[in-house]
């Protein structure tokens, strides 16, 4: 009787220090893990959109929430002032969900760039939207009030042509996102007055 | 024995894998370049060093009945520790590495450690003995893992050593050719250890 009151103090004993030292291991390295992901992962997309930007956004991302989520944002600088801001929305593609990275003026409301975080689009087909510049491109200067479609659709955006479904959906994320935007302008333009 | 033998022995006379044929899923599955050997030895080193040392403190408290599963929880901790700091200062290895670090868990080389030596020595001669054995381990990935990247793709730590005009061995860097690798090298071990005699 003893022996098992003994196995299973011990074994209780060491499983609960372990539990709290890994707990302890867990805080402590969060906010750097979640850096380094953002950085290796999103870095890319994001240094893309914000192209010549004079601060880090990655250091300098805020959170807003939205409904249930949160969602996170990332001023980039330009002429001393945070006056862009870039974040994350998803489009519905061929193969799934499409993550668009985009940014918006906040001076006057048009989209600055966008850029595919990630994708499940058929390679060599659907993929080229992705990697087509010019289309990426003819989202730039395109008002967040503007419908977000592509030509035969009534838009003004020229889908690339053999991805028809990969344009539309990253048209649609893309008007997702400015719908998000205007949505949470209020809220941002808060944040980065607190910031500067 | 000394502390400095139990150190020793790790990088010749028991030099996993070629000595000790533990922990071979790692071996041949991340030595795909030096790089990768050597983060992958390095972070088996950290959990075989501490998982001895406490180990071979708890070998008193521990009831023999349950000492495997104390034994498991103890590397596990220092496996999630080693994961949770891989992601947060070298996040591009982490990825690279993939699942093997949290394979690190049934690496046969650390249980085995823990159950044949650490279990039963005092923690200096344990911590030694994780040292060595880590470190030995750490060498023969790098090895192993630069032969591979040198045959397969021309370089030795991403740097170019064999001329532009070189056309990479593609076979070395898959997983037969891993075992290739693994056998040439245990066979020039025992070649040396012939001579020796």
């Amino acid at each position: 009787m003893r022996d098992i009151v003994r196995m299973v103090v011990v074994l209780s004993l060491i499983c609960g220090v372990s539990g709290g030292l890994l707990a302890g291991v867990r805080i402590g390295t969060k906010e750097r893990i979640e850096y380094q992901e953002l950085a290796y992962v999103k870095g890319p997309a994001i240094r893309d959109v914000l192209q010549g930007c004079s601060n880090n956004p990655i250091q300098d991302r805020f959170k807003i929430k939205h409904g249930d989520t949160e969602i996170s944002f990332f001023p980039g600088k330009f002429d001393g002032k945070l006056n862009v801001v870039a974040f994350e929305t998803t489009g519905k593609g061929f193969g799934g969900e499409i993550g668009i990275m985009m940014a918006v003026s906040l001076v006057d409301d048009k989209v600055v760039a966008i850029d595919i975080t990630t994708h499940k689009e058929t390679p060599g087909v659907g993929s080229r939207a992705k990697d087509d510049p010019a289309f990426k491109g003819s989202f730039k200067g395109l008002s967040v009030d503007d419908p977000f479609k592509i030509k035969s659709e009534g838009g003004k955006i020229d889908a690339v042509s053999g991805a028809t479904i990969s344009s539309k959906g990253i048209a649609a994320g893309v008007a997702e996102g400015a719908k998000l935007y205007k949505e949470l302008k209020p809220y941002i333009l808060k944040k980065i007055k607190a910031r500067t | 024995m000394s502390i400095v033998k139990e150190f020793t022995k790790g990088l010749w006379k028991e030099i996993p894998p070629f000595r000790l044929v533990l922990g071979l899923c790692p071996t041949l599955a991340v030595t795909k370049s030096m790089e990768n050997g050597i983060g992958m030895g390095l972070a088996t080193t950290f959990v075989l060093v501490f998982s001895n040392i406490l180990v071979s403190v708890l070998r008193n408290i521990i009831p023999s009945k349950v000492r495997i599963a104390c034994y498991i929880v103890v590397i596990a901790t220092f496996v999630v520790i080693v994961e949770l700091l891989m992601q947060a200062y070298t996040y591009p290895l982490y990825q690279r590495l993939g699942i093997f670090i949290p394979l690190i868990v049934v690496n046969c080389i650390v249980l085995g450690r823990a159950e044949a030596f650490a279990g039963k020595n005092t923690v200096f001669a344990s911590a030694a003995d994780g040292l060595g054995i880590g470190i030995g381990f750490t060498i023969s990935l790098s090895v192993l893992g630069a032969v591979r990247e040198l045959l397969g793709n021309g370089t030795i730590l991403n740097i170019n050593v064999m001329g532009p005009s070189y056309k990479p061995f593609a076979f070395v860097v898959s997983a037969p050719g891993a075992f290739v690798c693994l056998g040439l090298l245990l066979c020039l071990m025992n070649i040396v250890g012939d001579l020796k005699k």
